[in-house]
């Protein structure tokens, strides 16, 4: 299953770098997106993905369940979602507020430091 | 000492304090700060009898004994003559300089430097470790730099001072690695030790390292050729500045350094050769340069650089004859240059020029000044009953003795002598014949400030003429003694009797007024020469400007602009640095991994499909929402893989997302053809894309084929604690709030930063259109809005709760809290729900609150952040639930990602284009 997931992955990356290279802002976003998911799926896959059951205790039980994944790659993964929310937000307000001054989303002329 | 420190810590003091009185009253500033150095000045003669003796006095305090640093000073006879030279010469300085700069904004800065200046020389006349001394060494050519360009308005200066910058601070580079490397070979910085640790240094395999390092740092700031050239061109200082650091002081201070150093490296072939031959080139070079001028101050800069010439030479002779005449010589030349320095600024304030052919004729109305530079340029020519009669007297014996080349350098001396005859004509006593009218004299030249300097120095040298032994019994045989190390007892005469050196003399000045007669040809004959010949200053200014340009060049070929590239450029590397280290360590087998599950792979396919449509699509809207089908997919992906809290997290967060992106892409066009690459360009982007991809892929199957087992997980003690310790069944909860919160408590914060950067970013279109905002104002919207938003409100708080025990907690809760008030925020624009400082107030509450909740743990435990629990309580709906310091965190957490949300959409609602997507 690990390998599944790991194609994938490594699927995702590539449309991530693909679409960091078109000259379209919004693909350009996009792509970080995709990069931030795969990034996500590789901290996950990596101790193993378990067989289902969550690293949570259950009733009357002083230790999770047997087979249960790795719970601190998940900590991590899920600080990172929130903050990728924040940086994609920034980003997403840079881009608009780039189109609004300099009128263009074409990466490709967007070559000069000052406007 | 103590009194010497004292002294060093009001001209310290008085660099902060002088520019005050400066700026009402230069001239008083002047005459006042003039009694610090001359106090130093009288202290140090009280101390000549015990260095005399032998007693020198030091002081010393650890400063950093790690590196060797120490502050320590140790005062010798060369440290008593250079000492003496500054402040004495220093004191004059400031009375002049208060004058000199009366009414000029330049004054209260002139007295800030010159102070700091003047602290560093006598920092450097007296530091013992090494380190300490460069300290200083790197003060003066701050200082130097500040002084230079205090007239900043003008780019000569401006260029001038930075060049002076470049030149000694990159000797004082190399200086500081001779320095290390000293110290590393004899493994001590103060100088007593290694100069009585010589040997070992001149027989060490680093001698020539270290001697080359060195003698750079003494040359630059002595202006040894071809370093020279500053020195000149630092002439755009204000004359007084002039005077005191480009003649008489600053620029000894690489001739003090030789011959402090003169025992440690001094006594082999090179160091005689090198310091011989380029004395003796400055020395001859300085002289017929000089011959161009017709300018005063450049007259005597370029008499100045002849002068440390011979003293490079005397020193790299290395005779006791030799340092004795050096150290003659230092002293007759800082007693005639300084005052002659000071008379060519009186001159130039007199009547507006410094040019010699223009001046004539000022003897009469100002017959003091006539008589100091009289008096001064008698001293300079050598002529007796003058000083500088002995001094020449000395050199001509010590180069006449010497042990190689004494015709030659003789020969040489002979010259830069004649030559110096000419120039103390040109400036001491030309200007002040009368060869036509009177010249108007400004009357702000007659002032006692400006008079005292150049009178006292004068009648100095007529003095030490006629009583020689008061110096030479004095302050010159301890210097001599200190460099020679050995006891000396010499006998400075007038008049020595009718032998060769006195028909040397006599010779000399016969060709000096020679020159002086034919100057004008001499000079129209340089002038043609100087045109042909590449100048030092010339060849830096062309070194500096090709070092410029090729750093714009490299800088362009690297920070093109252009960021597909630097995209594609990082993408390539990372693939081949990854290939690279995979090759290197091979492969550890097929990757391990659990059983194939069919409904996993199902959504993984789905997913690969979303990512086709997000690359494929044309348009916008599609690649955003093949974007979000990714991002569900994931979360599905996270559900069935054990992981809820992530799971519900991602939902939400792409939500969010989608929202965010719909909110603004209404403001951008959409992804039009025009923008499109060729064909050839997106495969070629497609093969690097497909490289990083794979190069990725294949680390992640290698890494996985040696996967961690179970037992040396980190996390498998945290899962053995989560219960019995953090009261949490919730592992991923616990970890977030209580094992790792220090972590989730910088993350919390960062997410802070980001959202109030976005909504300084909007700040701008924000303010403009507060009305203009978006509003789904559908009654059916409404109507859903109303009974929503609390309902997801509670539901946030039922999240936040159990999140302990069961999937959920403040991030999570935060997120659906968020999400209902932003509903209701655009179901409901025209009256807002909140005011536009409410989402800071959550982000700055829910920081307060996090904080808060650290405090029980510093105060009740050892380790930071640790929880510390109270008590249980049953609540409705998640039951018994204990309350604790990781709990209220949990609390802060869900209070900031509330304001972040509402900080981040609610702003972006605000369009200043608005396109209503109102149906009324």
């Amino acid at each position: 299953m690990e390998t599944i997931i790991i194609l994938l992955t490594g699927f995702l990356f590539t449309c991530g770098f693909y679409l960091l290279l078109r000259r379209n802002i919004t693909r350009l976003l996009v792509g970080i997106l995709f990069i931030s998911q795969a990034a996500n799926l590789v901290i996950l896959v990596l101790p193993g993905l378990g067989s289902g059951v969550s690293p949570i205790i259950q009733e009357g039980q002083t230790a999770p369940p047997p087979g249960y994944p790795d719970p601190l790659p998940q900590a991590l993964i899920l600080t990172a979602i929130v903050i990728g929310f924040g940086v994609i937000a920034f980003a997403l307000v840079l881009l608009k507020n780039a189109y609004r001054d300099l009128g263009t989303d074409d990466l490709d002329s967007l070559k000069n430091t000052d406007v | 000492m103590e009194g010497f420190l004292i002294g060093l810590a009001a001209v310290a003091f008085g660099s902060l304090f002088w520019p005050v009185i400066a700026k009402r009253n230069s001239v008083w500033a002047g005459w006042c700060s003039a009694m610090v150095p001359l106090g130093i000045f009288l202290w140090l003669l009280t101390q000549g009898g015990a260095i005399g003796a032998g007693s020198f006095p030091k002081w010393s305090v650890e400063w950093v004994p790690q590196l060797g640093v120490t502050l320590g000073f140790r005062l010798d006879g060369v440290g008593l003559l250079l000492s003496l030279l500054v402040t004495g010469i220093g004191s004059l300085i400031l009375i002049y300089g208060g004058g000199y700069l009366k009414g000029s904004p330049q004054a209260p800065p002139f007295f800030a430097f010159v102070h700091l200046f003047m602290l560093a020389m006598l920092g450097i006349a007296s530091s013992d470790n090494l380190l300490l001394l460069f300290v200083f060494w790197e003060l003066t050519s701050l200082a130097s730099y500040l002084l230079i360009g205090l007239s900043h308005q003008e780019s000569a200066a401006r260029k001038a001072a930075l060049r002076a910058l470049l030149v000694t601070s990159a000797g004082g580079l190399a200086l500081l690695a001779g320095i290390l490397l000293l110290g590393a070979e004899a493994g001590t910085y103060s100088l007593v030790a290694l100069q009585n640790s010589g040997d070992l240094i001149r027989n060490s395999s680093l001698y020539l390292a270290i001697f080359i390092l060195v003698v750079l740092g003494a040359f630059s700031k002595s202006a040894q050729a071809p370093l020279h050239f500053w020195l000149p061109d630092a002439m755009a200082a204000p004359t007084p500045v002039s005077a005191y650091l480009h003649s008489a002081t600053m620029v000894k201070a690489g001739v003090f350094l030789l011959a402090k150093f003169l025992p440690i490296l001094g006594g082999t072939e090179i160091w005689h050769d090198v310091l011989t031959t380029t004395g003796a080139v400055t020395m001859l070079l300085g002289g017929l340069l000089a011959l161009a001028q017709v300018d005063l101050k450049r007259l005597l800069a370029y008499s100045t650089m002849s002068a440390l010439g011979t003293l490079v030479m005397l020193l790299g002779l290395g005779t006791e004859l030799a340092i004795k005449a050096a150290m003659v010589f230092l002293v007759v030349h800082a007693l005639y240059k300084a005052p002659l320095f000071m008379i060519a600024g009186v001159v130039d304030k007199a009547v507006g020029t410094r040019n010699i052919t223009l001046l004539q004729g000022l003897g009469r109305p100002m017959p003091m000044l006539a008589f100091a530079a009289a008096l001064a340029a008698f001293s300079m020519s050598g002529l007796p009953p003058f000083v500088g009669f002995i001094g020449k007297e000395l050199l001509y014996e010590a180069q006449l003795n010497a042990t190689s080349y004494a015709v030659f350098i003789t020969v040489l001396g002979f010259a830069a002598n004649a030559i110096n005859v000419t120039v103390a004509l040109k400036v001491g006593i030309s200007p002040f014949r009368r060869r036509g009218t009177i010249p108007e004299i400004n009357p702000k030249a007659r002032k006692p400030a400006l008079l005292t300097g150049p009178l006292l120095l004068a009648l100095a040298g007529a003095l030490f003429g006629l009583f020689p032994n008061l110096l030479g019994h004095g302050v010159i045989d301890m210097a001599v003694r200190d460099i020679v190390q050995r006891p000396i007892e010499s006998h400075l005469k007038l008049w020595h009797g009718l032998n060769l050196l006195l028909v040397l003399s006599g010779v000399t000045v016969v060709v000096g007024v020679l020159l002086y007669l034919f100057q004008n040809r001499i000079r129209a004959g340089m002038h043609l020469l100087l045109e042909r010949v590449p100048t030092a200053s010339k060849t830096f200014d062309a070194g500096v400007q090709g070092m410029v340009s090729v750093a714009a060049s490299v800088t362009r070929f690297f920070q093109h602009g252009n960021l597909r590239l630097y995209i594609a450029v990082v993408i390539v590397s990372l693939s081949a640095i990854i290939t690279a280290s995979l090759v290197s360590t091979g492969w550890s087998g097929p990757p391990q991994g659990g059983p194939m599950r069919l409904v996993p792979l199902g959504i993984s396919l789905l997913t690969v499909f979303s990512g086709i449509a997000a690359i494929r699509s044309r348009s916008t809207v599609m690649a955003v929402l093949a974007m979000g089908g990714v991002g569900y997919g994931v979360a599905l992906l996270f559900a069935l893989f054990g992981a809820p809290d992530l799971a519900l997290t991602q939902v939400l967060v792409e939500t969010l997302t989608l929202v965010l992106f719909s909110l603004v892409m209404r403001a951008l066009p959409p992804i039009e053809s025009q923008t499109r690459s060729s064909g050839r360009r997106r495969i070629t982007d497609f093969l690097i894309a497909l490289a990083g991809g794979l190069a990725i892929t294949a680390t992640l199957l290698a890494v996985r084929g040696a996967p961690i087992p179970e037992a040396q997980r980190i996390s498998t003690e945290m899962a053995a604690r989560s219960l019995p310790e953090a009261n949490g069944k919730n592992i991923v909860n616990v970890i977030l709030v209580d094992f790792r919160a220090f972590d989730t408590m910088g993350e919390i914060c960062v997410l802070a930063i980001a959202a109030i950067g976005v909504a300084g970013l909007l700040l701008g279109s924000g303010r403009r259109n507060l009305k203009a905002e978006l509003v789904i104002a559908t009654p059916l919207f409404r109507t859903a809005v109303s009974w929503l938003t609390p309902l997801l409100l509670f539901l946030s708080v039922f999240i936040l709760f159990r999140g302990h025990n069961e999937p959920g907690g403040g991030f999570i809760g935060g997120l659906v809290a968020g999400s209902g008030l932003l509903l209701r925020r655009m179901g409901n624009a025209d009256h807002p729900f909140h005011a536009p400082r409410t989402p800071l107030l959550f982000i700055g509450t829910g920081i307060a609150v996090a904080v808060l909740s650290t405090l029980p743990s510093i105060f009740l435990s050892e380790v930071f952040m640790k929880g510390v629990w109270v008590g249980a309580l049953w609540l409705p709906l998640v039951g018994i639930t204990k309350f604790g310091t990781p709990f209220l965190f949990d609390i802060g957490v869900y209070l900031v990602v509330i304001g972040v949300c509402l900080l981040i959409l609610t702003r972006l609602i605000r369009s200043e284009t608005p396109k209503s997507l109102s149906f009324p």
